[in-house]
């Protein structure tokens, strides 16, 4: 059972600013989704392998080749605030 | 208590930049320095859509590292994210290792300073993205209005190495962070410059009473920026531990910050929230899977590693453990001393040398070996003259002076500074006859059984003569002289 | 003549004997446009006149001789998750609103070199989380066949605009049925590939291991040739497999005797459309005429696929967008004195009600103490789903079933209850999971609303669906209705 605590601490987690309201409304209804997702509890799956990738792939790489990347203005133009080239954010603590 | 009633139980996480050319996940060079964000694309950056692909030189690199520390390399690895939020980290997430890392169960032999050697053990080698850099408007963090972030080292490739919590005192602590470094050099994986920040090291840290089992509650130190910060952030440390459980508190574990300036560790603790990574394996990347071929390929690939060579100099050329010891700790000393020996066949003359003046003048002038003005065919060219009589050990050491300033040969300093040692017989009788007749009171107390007055004679000769005069020859002479 | 009307290769045989330009077919496109999209709102951004100068190069080409390749001079649609330089990429949310990416997707890439015309980007979902577009920040899309009705989701822009003829094509995205609900709803044929065909590089993440590009088309035979341009290996996405495209219109006009086809019997449950269903045996009637061996099958572990996929996409979701920060691009709330309450204030205010709950709802399935009951376990399970496939698969070819329960519904009907919204999506997710390809086509009306018939493949076996499809839809005619705007 997720009570507003757990809400309250999963949204610092995800940088996320609820209303009371919000609050009240994910606490119902991820509660009800939890709650849903138990039937897999159902299913033994002690000596199931996990999926996270659906095909087998393997060894995937590149060659260590060093290639210019994109200009300064080009890494900057959708910044919301820049500096001398830097992007710029509010004070961090 | 006192702190030496307490057990010092210490264990370091060194990071160390991998010297690929481009970055771990994307194209982009790992080139130190350059204007801020330049070094950049939408892969690096985070951009929305963008997707990694490895670079295979990281996993060779790491796997060399891994077999350097005498890890078993994982039949099996995987990325996975490593979920927080941090301006310097583009997309929110590191991608980290997590449950299945590259390499693990190592250990290295770590060299103490009494000449005894202590196994550490290496829990494990990962790798893992840098993140960028901050710049803060304002003399620290708290004090700045705002903060400006940097890409630039984004992507780097790093390797973290975590080792056992073996060591028992920061002079242990010292030498296996020597050690990683030398063998990280060794294998070519690094340059580990910490002062460019190539290479990284924090360290968990607790106290127990002696005889006690469980460890105690450890504190994580970082932001230590050389190998002197290290051990005086872990001396501080086992202090205030010390004074903390003396007066019956209890440590907090927490992050702690080494404030150089202050030569105190700070809490960084934030009221904000605990760290909750949410690792889970990275999608956007397939796994490994490495074979006993691709293991034994890389293996072949590895280097003399400083341990064997230390062991090669004792054997070969009979230098003491302690010597070798200090000769191998770098690869780029090591590598001069040979040269030295490919011109001068004493090994035993070059090792003091190099031990001792070179040393003296590098740690001096703050450089590197790989910045020593004097060639090492050249000292050997200053050994050789020594060893031909040419010029005596004390001139040398002025000779010495004069290469290191100018980055001339030995024998151009002698030749302009006429420091040619004088060794004929005729030319010091004459200046002995000299002093002799000069200084009427030493010869007389020589001969009422001062034997120390002939101590003063030499001197005098010596000065005569701008040190040049052959010790052995003026000895002779006076003697000779005085006992007619 | 109604040039919007036609199909791609309808199309291109008309440019192939110089009876049309490229530009004439574009300009019919935007005319269309114009007269329908305020009552379908397809469309976040138009590219009116980047696509007119595009179409003017192309018919240089022509003229000077060049081979017209198949979908080259032909207007087409683009869902906003992907990025193409310079054009505007919202994913119809407000935190990406004035994003402008420098580099293009490799999909883009593609069609650029194929010489495809871009005539604007879909409205969707909010980062393509939902099942009817009514999450996007922007606009509600309507169904062309019933404007109170939703056109599906998440790419229902792209259906949409394919329906009502504003794109003889479009591409979309599939994480648990974004291609094939809305091409179900908007009587269109979609095909969402197996994982790893069609390069994701330049896709804006929603969640990483079930995201599929895939095209939604006027009928089979121009899915066929939008898939030889889209498919292939890519470097830059390392998921992508490295598997040989074949040509994909090679399986049109292919006779279906003797196919073994597999009807799973979890597929037809209890409170699905009664009419729905009728019109799925009829079609199934139909593959049994064409000589296809139709049998019962089954798939046991569907039941599961729903929590599943509701904790592995949240959970992918949560970390993949967590980059939408204020800090590099996209909504920054204004005034925020310290970096944490910009996050909060940015990230609550850019993203809206929907993509917040799966944001919340993946955040708690990765922490600490909920990853094993949860996250590890709903992979564990998707392992299950894989091997029933696998196991149906050594005894068909191919697996139909409905597309969706129902025909489109009405706006507002199910977006304030996730669940029910969710199980919309029933029939298609377990195809991502596995990472198959699947595919709807048409296959009668209810109501006046179009019914899809979803088929399932083997991995890389696009071709087989194809041959199905084709023969289905040339016996049964229905991809020839069309909506009255």
């Amino acid at each position: 059972m997720i009570t507003k605590k757990d809400v309250e601490h999963v949204a610092l987690l995800a940088r996320l600013e609820l209303t009371e309201e919000e609050k009240e409304k994910y606490t119902q209804q991820l509660n009800n989704i939890l709650e849903y997702a138990d039937m897999l509890k159902k299913l033994d799956t002690e000596n199931i392998q996990p999926t996270a990738h659906p095909l087998p792939i393997n060894n995937v790489f590149r060659s260590d080749e060093a290639k210019p990347g994109v200009s300064n203005e080009a890494a900057l133009a959708n910044a919301p605030s820049k500096e001398e080239g830097y992007f710029r954010v509010p004070k961090i603590v | 208590m006192p702190v030496q009633d307490y057990e010092v139980v210490i264990g370091l996480e060194v990071h160390s930049e991998l010297k690929t050319k481009s970055k771990i996940f994307c194209t982009c060079t790992t080139e130190f320095g350059g204007d801020q964000n330049t070094h950049v694309c939408p892969v690096c950056l985070g951009l929305p859509g963008v997707l990694p692909v490895l670079n295979k030189q990281v996993v060779e690199y790491a796997m060399k590292a891994g077999l350097a520390l005498n890890c078993k390399i994982a039949e099996f690895s995987k990325f996975d994210r490593k979920n927080y939020y941090y301006p310097d980290l583009p997309k929110n997430y590191q991608v980290s290792q997590f449950d299945l890392p590259i390499a693990e169960h190592g250990q290295i032999e770590i060299d103490l300073e009494d000449g005894s050697t202590k196994i550490i053990g290496v829990t494990r080698v990962h790798m893992e993205e840098d993140a960028g850099k901050l710049v803060h408007a304002g003399a620290t963090i708290s004090q700045a209005d705002y903060s400006m972030v940097d890409y630039n080292r984004t992507g780097v490739p790093l390797i973290e190495i975590v080792s056992e919590p073996d060591m028992r005192s920061p002079e242990e602590a010292k030498a296996y962070l020597d050690k990683v470094k030398a063998i990280l050099q060794y294998t070519e994986v690094s340059d580990c410059k910490m002062e460019e920040g190539s290479l990284r090291c924090d360290a968990n840290i607790s106290l127990r009473p002696w005889g006690q089992k469980e460890f105690g509650t450890k504190t994580e130190l970082k932001n230590m920026n050389s190998f002197k910060a290290l051990v005086k952030a872990l001396e501080y440390e086992i202090e205030r531990q010390a004074s903390v459980l003396d007066e019956g508190g209890r440590i907090i574990q927490e992050t702690r910050t080494w404030d150089e300036n202050r030569g105190v560790t700070l809490s960084m603790r934030s009221k904000e929230e605990a760290h909750d990574y949410r690792y889970f394996p990275e999608p956007d990347l397939v796994p490994m899977v490495i074979d006993q071929a691709w293991v034994d390929r890389v293996r072949e690939s590895l280097p003399e590693l400083p341990d064997d060579r230390k062991k090669r100099l004792v054997a070969e050329y009979g230098l003491p453990e302690y010597d070798a010891g200090v000769i191998t700790a770098s690869k780029d000393l090591a590598e001069y001393f040979d040269e030295c020996l490919k011109h001068f066949k004493d090994a035993k003359v070059i090792a003091n040398w190099v031990m001792g003046e070179l040393l003296k003048h590098l740690n001096a002038g703050d450089k590197d070996i790989t910045e020593c003005p004097i060639k090492p065919e050249h000292l050997a060219g200053l050994l050789a003259l020594i060893e031909k009589g040419t010029i005596s050990g004390k001139i040398a050491k002025t000779v010495f002076e004069g290469m290191w300033e100018t980055g001339k040969t030995a024998e151009k300093i002698v030749e302009e500074q006429g420091l040619v040692q004088i060794s004929d017989e005729g030319a010091i009788a004459a200046i002995v006859d000299q002093v002799v007749t000069a200084n009427p009171q030493s010869v007389e107390d020589y001969k009422a059984g001062k034997e120390r007055a002939i101590g003063f004679l030499v001197g005098q000769v010596m000065k005569e003569t701008k040190g040049k005069a052959n010790p052995g020859v003026v000895n002779k002479l006076l003697k000779e002289r005085l006992d007619r | 003549m109604s040039l919007h009307k036609l199909t791609a290769h309808e199309a291109h045989e008309l440019l192939v004997k110089k009876e049309v330009s490229s530009y004439e077919l574009t300009e019919a496109v935007f005319k269309r446009i114009d007269e329908v999209e305020d009552k379908v709102k397809a469309f976040v951004t138009i590219t009116r006149e980047a696509a007119l100068e595009k179409a003017k190069a192309v018919d240089d080409k022509i003229k000077a001789g060049e081979q017209v390749k198949p979908l080259m001079g032909i207007p087409m649609v683009l869902k906003d998750n992907m990025c193409a330089q310079g054009v505007k990429t919202t994913c119809s949310s407000k935190i990406l609103h004035n994003f402008v990416p420098p580099y293009n997707a490799t999909v883009v890439e593609k069609l650029q070199e194929a010489g495809a015309i871009v005539v604007g980007k879909a409205n969707m979902d909010e980062f393509a989380m939902g099942s009817s577009t009514e999450t996007s920040a922007f606009a509600q899309t309507r169904n062309p066949w019933n404007t109170d009705c939703v056109p599906g989701g998440s790419s229902g822009g792209s259906a949409a605009s394919v329906a009502a003829d504003q794109g003889f094509y479009s591409l979309g995205s599939d994480t648990g049925g974004s291609i094939r609900q809305p091409a179900s709803f908007c009587g269109v044929v979609g095909l969402k590939p197996t994982y790893g065909r069609v390069s994701r590089y330049g896709l804006i993440a929603f969640a990483s291991s079930l995201d599929q590009i895939g095209p939604f088309a006027k009928d089979v035979e121009d899915c066929a040739q939008i898939m030889n341009v889209i498919s292939g290996h890519d470097f830059r996405d390392s998921t992508s497999a490295d598997v040989p495209v074949p040509d994909y219109t090679s399986f049109l006009n292919q006779d279906i005797k003797g196919l073994r086809v597999g009807i799973p019997k979890e597929y037809f449950v209890d409170g699905m459309d009664p009419e729905v269903e009728k019109s799925i045996r009829q079609a199934i009637a139909k593959l049994e005429e064409l000589g296809a061996v139709c049998e019962e099958a089954t798939l046991p572990h569907t039941e599961y696929a729903l929590p599943v996929y509701y904790l592995i996409a949240p959970a992918e979701a949560s970390s993949n967008l967590a980059r939408y920060d204020g800090v590099r691009y996209g909504y920054r709330a204004e005034g925020a004195e310290d970096l944490l309450t910009m996050y909060k204030k940015s990230r609550s205010e850019g993203f809206g009600s929907e993509v917040k709950r799966r944001i919340m709802l993946g955040t708690y399935a990765l922490s600490s103490g909920y990853y094993d009951a949860y996250y590890l376990k709903a992979l564990k399970v998707r392992t299950l789903i894989k091997q029933d496939f696998d196991q149906a698969f050594e005894k068909f070819d191919v697996l139909v079933s409905p597309t969706a329960p129902s025909p489109a519904f009405r706006f507002g009907e199910k977006v304030d209850d996730p669940i029910q919204m969710y199980l919309s999506d029933i029939f298609t997710m377990s195809v991502n999971l596995a990472g198959i390809p699947g595919i709807s086509i048409p296959c009668g009306l209810v109501n006046g609303l179009p019914v899809g018939l979803q088929l399932m493949g083997k991995h890389f076996d696009e071709g087989t669906l194809l041959k199905v499809a084709h023969a289905f839809e040339q016996s049964a005619g229905y991809y020839r209705n069309k909506p009255n705007l």
